[in-house]
């Protein structure tokens, strides 16, 4: 081993130890303020029809803050003294997360509940039982497609917003596949379905892609004008094509047994995962694609040129990088991967096609690449917390029917303004106060 | 199809076009000052619930057009503090506000009313009513001119009026007042504006907030006029059809004012008829409703006449050094 | 020439300490300023001295950290642009700050209107340019849209704004930089009738020529401070530069004669035209031989980029021809683009390194493989690239030329100009081309990295090598050349050996005059 290598993996095993020191540090007094808060509020705990306390309120907000002070801080010195240059990667989203979460718990709190309570449901929703995880991570599956879709595109500067309408198409070749081949075993099934996805998705953005490409058409708008008509086309062909004759129900016949999909209960029953789990192969599928679009952003000769045109297409044009091709590229990539959302989706849960297949996991993928900041390792962290989301926001729905599921909605858009919209407002206090340390240290 | 049969079509489309027409001047206010505005469907919907709220708590529905119109503002501030203030990404913060939309309106009429994401029933001065223009009775009687005065110019809500004079209006500001030609300048060369002595923030920031009250006024329109009260996703994508007509119109008033007619045209023929005959094919109602966003893409593909955007949209203005 | 004030008389502008710093960088360190009333007065300086910095403080397009702006000897506060226009202050900025689609009188009133409504300051505007075109020779048509206008015109259309907005001040940021010889000549015309008017007049060039030719003082700065004021008629154009670089300029560069053998490349009728159907090269025609370096002087924007892009593959040709080494290179299609030109064996250190030579967010090692990422040393496998060792490489690369900070883990970005330039330089001489297209070289950059660059050049000439040199400094294409041909208006208006030629011959073939022009 050379000197240098070695140094490297110093540094990488005390970066590992101080950061496990300080993700302790933060556990135990989080734990420790929460327990605080839990047994100040637990006594005035209203009962039906009654509201919470004005001090309890804002016991809860100074705790939230005080929290969030707390992770960013500790952080924050992590940051600056093992790691400076994943300022952008670490402290910038994570600040921005904290940002989201205390004006959603302003949100919670203007209508009269308790965001501590909030999330105590969602977080034993999501990953306080096998079930729970089942539900989460078939969720995430759905949002790391639509993410590393999103992400991919953002590398070579579009902003592709038809993942909805990418995906729904995507489901479209999955029936198609499913639907019109005697499949005899799922792994052919999904070999096929993948192709048919992909292809697909890819199709849909193909279109807006070469507009954009030959035409300079404004992708975004594009790609919205193509969600709407993917959305037409789909009730279309489900009604006048698909439906089966005789049912009222725009939706196609159920794919047939051999094309279904082993689900996390099946491979394996004993993480606690239950028969009904959605939870599926894809996930693993979804994993691949993780690995995939990494290799293919940071290590191939296509994302080089993706990347590189993405940051400067007069540079792109000297370096003979045709940005034709970069845009197709990376738009087919975009939408194919929109449309593999289908897999988990279609094949893997419904096992037909319905109306609204993808059910704004298209949309997710916008919040989920700009918190992930457009890298796979971020993508997946996001979208397993989008999938955390989703699952707590069913639970929530349950237990705390004054809380909609919309609430969702209203993180996502949250999340998306912090981000990504306000970007600036975030990173540029956190670069002067580097550039302070820095000189005073 | 006979005269009556049209008049009932066109009074239809009239009402239709009126929040398209109001949301898409709003957009070309925005984007003539080089800001992209894609949460025009947000502002709308969020219009729509704290107007329908505010009429269905104090029985007044000029309180909830006002109510309406802050909220939009509120929204169209929020835009102006990401894009304008923080040089954020104009799309992205149109999205978040789209979404931002779309989840509180729920929630909070979910809390306030539960009802399902509704609001109550609107009902007498709750709702914008339709007025009578004078003699329209009297002119009744006339043949042809009179029920084309009486059952489509005249018995709209005051909105549409509004709607349409502000066509003329939106003109007369943009091309014969200093407040017009100082907005249409910071959309296609902020520098320009700012080296002038006048602010860039100051001339965006307005006509981010006029979009907010145009905005306002079409999603209170929707709720207290074309129907009585807030449902669910009310808003049902008009913000992005106003959008395809602004581009469609090339952000001209005028024009517009074409491109809404048609549209709502288009959506009071696919309501009106569940099955159209062009030349012997039945044409699918899904075709009707997806027409409006093909025949944008068409647009923008350039095929039939080019529609150039102000020059300086979608970029923050960043003083150079 | 008035250049010294009566006590009675207060300097037109004063300024005093002005500092002012963009992060870590301080543009302007505690910079004090006396400019009569009714006089030029010129400030010159290398890029990035601070000049134009210095004049957006007394504009108030930036606010100063420190310091006292004086005007006509009120103490004056200026923090935005309304402020300084209020005080009499006009600037005409370096890139025009006119709205393209707006006419030429909509631009004028732009930020002056009278009332709220258009109509009126139209028409009042309408008859005071008149008027303001006879007073100063600035004739344009009040109706006519910008973006139809020459470059003069357009530049009349600001002098105008500032008028319009009666300015008893005006600054002027590299107001030549774009225009032919003949067309500043007449600017300078009306500078001296704006003169003679009682205007004052702040003109900051690199141009040591215009500064002699037209000021009546002249300051000098450099990395943010002012080095020295003095009367324009007491100095000359070597102590100006000397004191503008802070030590004596070796304008000329150490070369042997050019030792040249067969023609690398040679262009034949080469014509361009560009999206707007404009012609941008015409008929050019030329040849570069091995071992020698053709220089191609020419105000900027008379074809010299679009010959560079031409040759490097970034633009296509409408028509000619293209030999390199004898056989003819496509010019259109699939095969015209950077990367078929690489392979032929054409390098390209590109005119603007930020936007093109150059992925400012990329790495030093990624940059490396810029342009030569397909290149099979640099691949691991059919999909995957060696990053391990392009990164080695760069390593080495980045010693053996001098760069600093020697990090192949540095983001472009944060280089300076000079060690930018000579990652591009390193990497495009490295591949050892047959042809080196060469654009700008030592814009932005350091006098120590301007050495080193030229050294190199000089010694892959002495390798053998063709190189096409195109500047819009003259004293590098003097320097560096064997042989120097004159561009204008999209031609080649003729070729002079060096030492045949000089300032003034070429001055003249760069405004488009041929002496010649019977003869050719």
């Amino acid at each position: 081993m050379s000197e240098a290598a070695r140094n490297r993996l110093t540094k990488g095993l005390t970066d590992l130890a101080f950061l496990i020191l300080a993700a302790a540090i933060v556990y135990f007094a989080l734990r420790w303020m929460t327990a605080g808060v839990e047994a100040m509020i637990d006594p005035v705990t209203p009962g039906r029809g009654e509201s919470w306390p004005l001090w309890a309120q804002i016991a809860q907000l100074v705790y939230l803050v005080l929290a969030s002070v707390l992770t960013i801080g500790v952080l924050s010195v992590l940051v600056f003294f093992r790691v400076p240059n994943m300022r952008d990667a670490i402290l910038v989203p994570a600040t921005s997360i904290a940002l989201a979460i205390i004006v959603t718990a302003l949100v919670i709190m203007a209508i009269g509940e308790s965001p501590l309570q909030a999330t105590q449901v969602m977080v034993r929703g999501a990953v306080g039982s096998g079930y729970g995880w089942g539900y989460t991570l078939f969720y995430a599956t759905n949002f790391i497609f639509t993410g590393l879709a999103v992400a991919v595109a953002f590398h070579a500067k579009m902003f592709n917003i038809g993942g909805e309408g990418q995906a729904a198409i995507g489901g479209l070749g999955v029936a198609i596949v499913c639907l019109s081949v005697p499949w005899p075993h799922w792994s052919l099934a999904l070999l096929a379905a993948t192709l048919g996805a992909a292809a697909f998705g890819a199709a849909w953005a193909a279109i807006p892609a070469y507009l954009q490409a030959k035409r300079g058409s404004h992708i975004v708008i594009t790609t919205i004008m193509f969600n709407f008509i993917a959305s037409a086309l789909l009730v279309y062909l489900l009604v006048n094509v698909f439906r089966v004759p005789g049912s009222m129900a725009p939706e196609t016949a159920r794919f047939a047994e051999p094309t279904h999909l082993p689900s996390a209960y099946d491979i394996a029953p004993w993480l606690g995962f239950r028969r009904s789990t959605p939870l599926n192969v894809s996930f693993l599928v979804a994993i691949a694609a993780c690995v995939g679009v990494w290799l293919l952003i940071w290590k191939s000769r296509l994302g080089y040129e993706i990347r590189a045109f993405g940051h400067s297409q007069t540079g792109a044009v000297y370096a003979g990088i045709h940005p034709v091709r970069i845009i197709m590229l990376a738009m087919l990539i975009s939408g194919g991967l929109s449309g593999m959302m289908a897999l988990n989706a279609v094949m893997g849960e419904a096992e037909r096609l319905v109306l609204d297949p993808v059910q704004g996991a298209g949309f997710v993928g916008i919040a989920v690449a700009l918190m992930g900041r457009s890298h796979p390792v971020g993508v997946f962290l996001a979208a397993l917390l989008f999938g955390m989301l989703y699952q707590g926001g069913a639970e929530l729905e349950f237990e705390m029917p004054a809380i909609s599921r919309e609430m969702l909605l209203v993180i996502q858009a949250l999340v998306i303004l912090f981000t990504g919209a306000l970007d600036n407002m975030v990173r540029e206090p956190i670069e002067r106060l580097f550039l302070r340390l820095r000189k005073g240290a | 199809m006979d005269l009556s049969t049209v008049i009932l079509l066109l009074d239809s489309s009239v009402r239709l076009a009126t929040p398209l027409l109001l949301a898409c001047l709003a957009g070309l206010f925005s984007e003539r000052a080089g800001i992209i505005d894609i949460g025009l469907e947000g502002k709308l919907l969020i219009a729509a619930f704290f107007s329908a709220s505010a009429a269905a708590y104090t029985g007044n529905v000029w309180l909830g057009l006002l109510a309406g119109v802050a909220a939009s503002m509120v929204f169209a501030g929020l835009h102006g503090l990401a894009s304008i203030t923080f040089r954020g990404n104009q799309l992205i913060s149109g999205v978040a506000i789209n979404f931002l939309a779309a989840g509180m309106t729920v929630v909070i009429g979910e809390s306030w009313f539960a009802l399902g994401g509704r609001t109550p029933q609107l009902e007498g001065a709750g709702r914008f009513h339709n007025i009578t223009l004078p003699f329209a009775e009297a002119a009744q009687g006339v043949p042809f001119i009179g029920p084309i005065y009486h059952d489509l110019i005249s018995g709209h809500s005051i909105l549409v009026y509004v709607g349409f004079l502000m066509v003329p209006l939106t003109w007369w500001v943009l091309f014969r007042t200093r407040f017009g030609l100082r907005l249409r300048a910071v959309g296609e060369n902020p520098a320009a504006v700012d080296t002038a002595g006048v602010s860039v923030v100051g001339m965006r920031f307005t006509a981010v907030l006029i979009a907010g009250v145009l905005c306002g006024i079409a999603g209170a329109y929707l709720a207290t006029g074309l129907s009585a009260g807030f449902v669910k996703d009310m808003s049902a994508g008009r913000g992005f059809i106003a959008l395809a007509a602004l581009i469609f119109s090339k952000w001209r008033p005028w024009y517009a004012l074409m491109a809404c007619l048609l549209f709502g045209l288009l959506d009071a023929t696919g309501s009106l008829f569940q099955n159209i005959q062009v030349a012997g094919i039945s044409v699918p109602v899904q075709f009707m409703q997806a027409l409006p966003y093909i025949l944008t893409v068409v647009i923008l593909a350039g095929f039939v006449g080019k529609a150039i955007p102000p020059k300086a949209g979608g970029t923050p203005y960043v003083k150079e050094q | 020439m008035t250049e010294t004030a009566s006590a009675d008389v207060p300097y037109a502008i004063e300024l005093m300490g002005i500092s002012k710093a963009f992060g870590p960088v301080q543009a302007n360190k505690d910079i004090s300023l006396q400019v009569s009333k009714g006089t030029i007065h010129g400030i010159v300086g290398e890029n990035g001295a601070g000049k134009s910095t210095l004049m957006s403080i007394l504009y108030g397009f930036y606010k100063a950290d420190a310091g006292d702006i004086y005007i006509n000897g009120q103490l004056t506060h200026i923090p935005d642009s309304q402020a300084a226009i209020r005080a009499g202050i006009g600037m005409v900025h370096q890139h025009f700050k006119l709205v393209e689609n707006f006419t030429v009188v909509e631009n004028v009133i732009l930020g002056a209107e009278d009332g709220a409504m258009l109509k009126p300051s139209v028409a009042k505007a309408r008859k005071l340019l008149k008027q303001l075109a006879e007073e100063y020779q600035l004739h344009v048509d009040p109706d006519s849209v910008i973006e139809e206008l020459s470059v003069g015109h357009a530049q009349r259309v600001e002098i105008l704004k500032q008028l319009y907005r009666e300015a008893d001040i005006l600054i002027l940021d590299e107001p030549t930089g774009v225009l032919t010889p003949s067309e500043a000549n007449h600017f300078f015309r009306i500078l001296d009738g704006l003169k003679a008017e009682g205007k004052t007049i702040v003109l900051i060039t690199h141009k040591l020529r215009e500064i002699m030719r037209v000021t009546d003082t002249v300051s000098v700065m450099r990395r943010g401070e002012m080095t020295d004021t003095v009367p324009t008629a007491s100095t000359s154009p070597e102590e100006l530069a000397e004191m503008m670089v802070g030590r004596k300029v070796l304008l000329r560069v150490d070369k042997q004669p050019a030792k040249s053998g067969k023609v690398v490349v040679d262009v034949r009728n080469l014509t361009v035209r560009d999206d707007q159907k404009v012609e941008r090269l015409k008929d050019v025609s030329l040849s570069v031989r091995a071992g020698e370096i053709l220089g191609i002087a020419g105000v900027a924007g008379n074809g010299q980029s679009e010959l560079l892009k031409v040759l490097g593959g970034m633009i296509p040709a409408t028509s000619g021809t293209i030999e390199m080494n004898g056989a003819a290179i496509d010019l259109t299609g699939k095969r015209s683009d950077g990367q078929s030109r690489r392979a032929r064996g054409i390098s390209h250190v590109p005119e603007d390194r930020q936007r093109e030579g150059l992925i400012m967010p990329f790495m030093a090692w990624e940059n490396m493989a810029f342009g030569y990422h397909n290149d099979p040393a640099y691949q691991l496998n059919r999909l995957l690239m060696d990053n391990n060792a392009l990164k080695r490489i760069t390593a080495d690369k980045m010693q053996s030329y001098d760069v600093r900070p020697p990090d192949p883990m540095l983001a472009a970005k944060n280089f300076s100009g000079g060690n930018q330039q000579k990652l591009v330089v390193a990497r495009e001489i490295e591949r050892n081309p047959d042809l080196l297209l060469v654009g700008q070289p030592t814009r932005g950059v350091d006098i120590g990295a301007i050495e080193f660059i030229h050294k190199q050049i000089i010694a892959l000439r002495d390798q053998g090598k063709a190189i096409l040199l195109v500047s819009v400094e003259l004293d590098e294409i003097f320097g560096l050349s064997d042989r120097i041909a004159v561009m204008f208006d999209g031609r080649i208006m003729g070729e002079r050996l060096p030492d045949e030629t000089d300032e003034r011959e070429l001055g003249l073939l760069m405004a488009g005059v041929s002496e010649e022009k019977g003869a050719a």
